[in-house]
């Protein structure tokens, strides 16, 4: 896995809040208490952290992808309102 | 007379254990009902609150293990390796014992599925760790009926302090759910008052 | 039935304009036998994949809003094993500014339950589902008109109808499959998207049923046909839901590229809403230089999406407007995601102050504080991109537009006044949910 970066479920996440905790640099909590992800690639320094904080995520939302990101696929007009 | 002594105190080592075992499984219970979404301990980080939970059931573990194991060595009673983890075939006491390893046999699965949740996804791991609410009843039943310890004193009302803090734990977890109104749902309620939208989150 | 390629015969009713292609011409019922007279029966390509390659040269795109190559899903969801794969057609039509789909399926409903059959045949499919709006009358038309088709023997498919709650997203893909799986209509987490996995885990074909009609059309008169219209990029029809300034709706057939002005003919206009909710506004002033197309759109900053054309009349205020539709999109939110959760009802809460609108829907006076704006754009940033679908980010786009091309309006509320000389609702905002968990 080159360049790994951190993506967020955030359906399952429930604003825990242990990955910012443990992760400062790359991860921050918004006023509501969810996680801001800084989109950019983990480095190889905080690879540790970031593998430490995928595990201990009570609600298992939080995970390493590869980097570049399958995302939310094509079509970056989609639009969930109109029938598609 | 020697031998009966080492084995009194093989046999009053697992007791003794047992207790302790008890008492530990209620507080990583306890913590586990507690914190729950963006609740926390207080004075305590996340983080440190997760690690609790975790090492007080590894803790716990240590101390089964010795509770199981002692007992077994021990022969003053008769109990066979095999009744540490297959229900209800000790001779001695088997239900009640046999109690005992169907709550180890859930604490196993358990642990162990903790210990892999990165690769079990979410669903699994968390059908599986519901199983705590099975174990930990069991265990109660398991340690106040095999022996005599829990029934009266001190120990009894240890016994019973321990079920109390978790089922007022759970008490409260439930109250709370219900008071909660499902996320979906909780969309209108925000509309109405702006400063309350700056506080609201997934509480 | 032996195979079938693309008939180089032109359809029975084909005016020098092109039009209508989807819409039946006036006089033409919609029923099976003057369908059956006016296109013939289905026709079928008598293997799997072999009608994508006319589909990808007829450079077909959705019609649901995204504008997805429609031979690149076919090509994904193709390579499941036979059997295996679902195609849904997509009537849900959540989106309150729109009615073409309801329209389409009331006037033409065989071309699409033809292309359904046809996007079925393509890749192999087990299972075919047409999802609509849940209005007792259409689904038992429509049930009445899949029981004809197949006493007659023309679907090779069974063609089940599955009902859609009246919600927002309830015509989102994942939400979609979800349905159809039984669970509730809320979008899921992707990846894996539906076209990978979708219901019943199996690979599913979600195209909108305006899509498949055009598939259907395709398939009987060939890419060429379809091309001869429209715009090299973006070649054929799209339908339109048109609202005026005076208050009248009616649903379209449109050449892609055709101006904006000769479609939307409306004086007395200070604003276009283009694409729907999740689209963007466009001043009055900069509708004559644009067309039907997302490459003329784009710069504009906005996009074809369902084709939604709605004017804004000039005796209204578009931050009002605006503000009662953020409220409804914060209403519609699934309640999933953290960001989406508290975020849109926050920005609606701020643009129900802004705009001063209250409970009863109008302009309640009093003068807006202008920190309201820094919030709007706090909230705006922390939502866009962080939900599990695409409806804070629509909702944030809508928004956006709505603070530019309204700029003159929000000045006026910060002032503490309203341009507006009617504060009755112009863009349709449903009533919302009967019930909270109503997403199933």
């Amino acid at each position: 896995m080159n360049t790994p970066r951190l993506r967020v479920n955030p359906i399952a996440c429930s604003g825990h809040g242990l990955c910012a905790e443990l992760l400062p640099e790359l991860i921050s909590l918004d006023e509501w208490g969810y996680p801001v992800i800084a989109g950019q690639a983990v480095p190889p320094r905080l690879a540790r952290e970031a593998r430490r904080a995928v595990t201990d995520c009570p609600a298992l939302a939080l995970r390493l992808v590869p980097s570049p990101a399958p995302g939310r696929g094509p079509a970056p007009a989609g639009r969930p309102g109109a029938a598609r | 007379m020697h031998q009966i002594m080492s084995s009194t105190a093989l046999w009053y080592a697992s007791r003794a254990t047992g207790v302790v075992s008890l008492v530990l499984l209620s507080a990583v219970m306890i913590i586990g009902i507690l914190v729950n979404r963006q609740g926390r301990l207080p004075g305590l980080p996340r983080f440190a609150v997760l690690g609790l939970h975790r090492n007080l059931s590894l803790l716990a573990v240590a101390f089964v293990a010795v509770h199981v194991l002692t007992a077994v060595a021990d022969s003053y009673v008769s109990i066979s390796l095999a009744a540490i983890v297959i229900p209800f075939v000790s001779a001695y006491e088997p239900l009640w014992l046999g109690l005992g390893a169907v709550s180890l046999d859930l604490m196993a699965a358990i642990i162990v599925t903790s210990l892999l949740r990165r690769h079990l996804g979410r669903r699994t791991w968390r059908a599986v760790h519901w199983l705590a609410y099975a174990s930990w009843p069991v265990a109660v039943v398991h340690s106040v009926f095999s022996s005599k310890d829990l029934q009266s004193g001190p120990l009894l009302y240890l016994a019973l302090a321990c079920i109390a803090a978790v089922i007022g734990a759970l008490a409260w977890r439930v109250a709370r759910a219900r008071a909660a109104i499902p996320r979906a749902g909780r969309v209108p309620g925000l509309m109405g008052d702006p400063s309350a939208l700056a506080r609201a989150g997934d509480r | 039935m032996s195979a079938m390629t693309a008939s180089s015969t032109l359809p029975e009713e084909s005016p020098a304009g092109g039009l209508p292609r989807l819409l039946p011409p006036p006089g033409r019922r919609g029923d099976l036998a003057s369908h059956l007279a006016a296109h013939g029966p289905v026709p079928y390509r008598g293997q799997a994949r072999a009608l994508i390659p006319e589909v990808r040269a007829a450079g077909l795109t959705g019609r649901g809003g995204a504008a997805f190559p429609v031979h690149r899903k076919l090509e994904t969801v193709a390579a499941a094993r036979p059997g295996r794969a679902v195609v849904v057609g997509n009537g849900a039509e959540g989106e309150p500014a729109s009615h073409k789909d309801q329209a389409l399926l009331r006037l033409a409903p065989h071309l699409v339950l033809d292309g359904l059959q046809l996007a079925a045949e393509a890749v192999g499919a087990g299972r075919a589902v047409l999802y609509v709006r849940r209005d007792v009358r259409a689904r038992a038309r429509l049930d009445d008109q899949i029981s004809q088709r197949s006493a007659r023997g023309l679907d090779r498919a069974a063609v089940e109808l599955v009902s859609a709650p009246a919600r927002f997203l309830a015509g989102e893909e994942s939400a979609l499959a979800s349905l159809v799986s039984g669970t509730a209509a809320v979008p899921r987490f992707t990846p894996p998207r539906v076209f990978e996995r979708g219901v019943d885990g199996r690979p599913t074909l979600v195209q909108n049923v305006e899509t498949l009609a055009h598939l259907a059309l395709i398939a009987r008169y060939g890419p060429d046909w379809f091309r001869s219209v429209g715009t090299p990029d973006e070649p054929g029809t799209m339908l339109c839901t048109l609202s005026r300034a005076d208050g009248s709706v009616n649903v379209a057939e449109a050449i892609i590229g055709t101006p904006l002005a000769s479609l939307l003919d409306s004086p007395g206009a200070s604003a276009v809403l283009v694409g729907g909710y999740h689209g963007a506004w466009v001043p009055a002033d900069r509708v004559p230089w644009l067309t039907l197309s997302n490459a003329a759109l784009r710069p504009a900053g906005a996009f074809t999406g369902a084709g939604v054309l709605a004017a804004l009349p000039a005796d209204r205020c578009g931050v009002v407007e605006s503000a009662r539709v953020a409220r409804y999109l914060a209403l519609e939110s699934a309640g999933q995601c953290g960001p989406c959760l508290n975020g849109l009802p926050s920005i609606a809460a701020a643009m129900g102050e802004l705009s001063g609108l209250t409970s009863e829907g109008g302009w309640g006076g009093g003068r807006a504080d202008p920190r309201v704006l820094d919030n709007l754009g706090r909230w705006a940033g922390l939502v866009e991109g962080r939900g599990a679908c695409h409806h804070p980010d629509g909702t944030v786009r809508f928004l956006r537009s709505a603070l530019q091309v309204f700029a003159d309006e929000v000045r006026q509320h910060l002032q503490g006044r309203c341009t507006a000389a009617s504060g009755a609702a112009f863009l349709p905002v449903p009533a919302g949910p009967s019930a909270e968990e109503d997403w199933s």
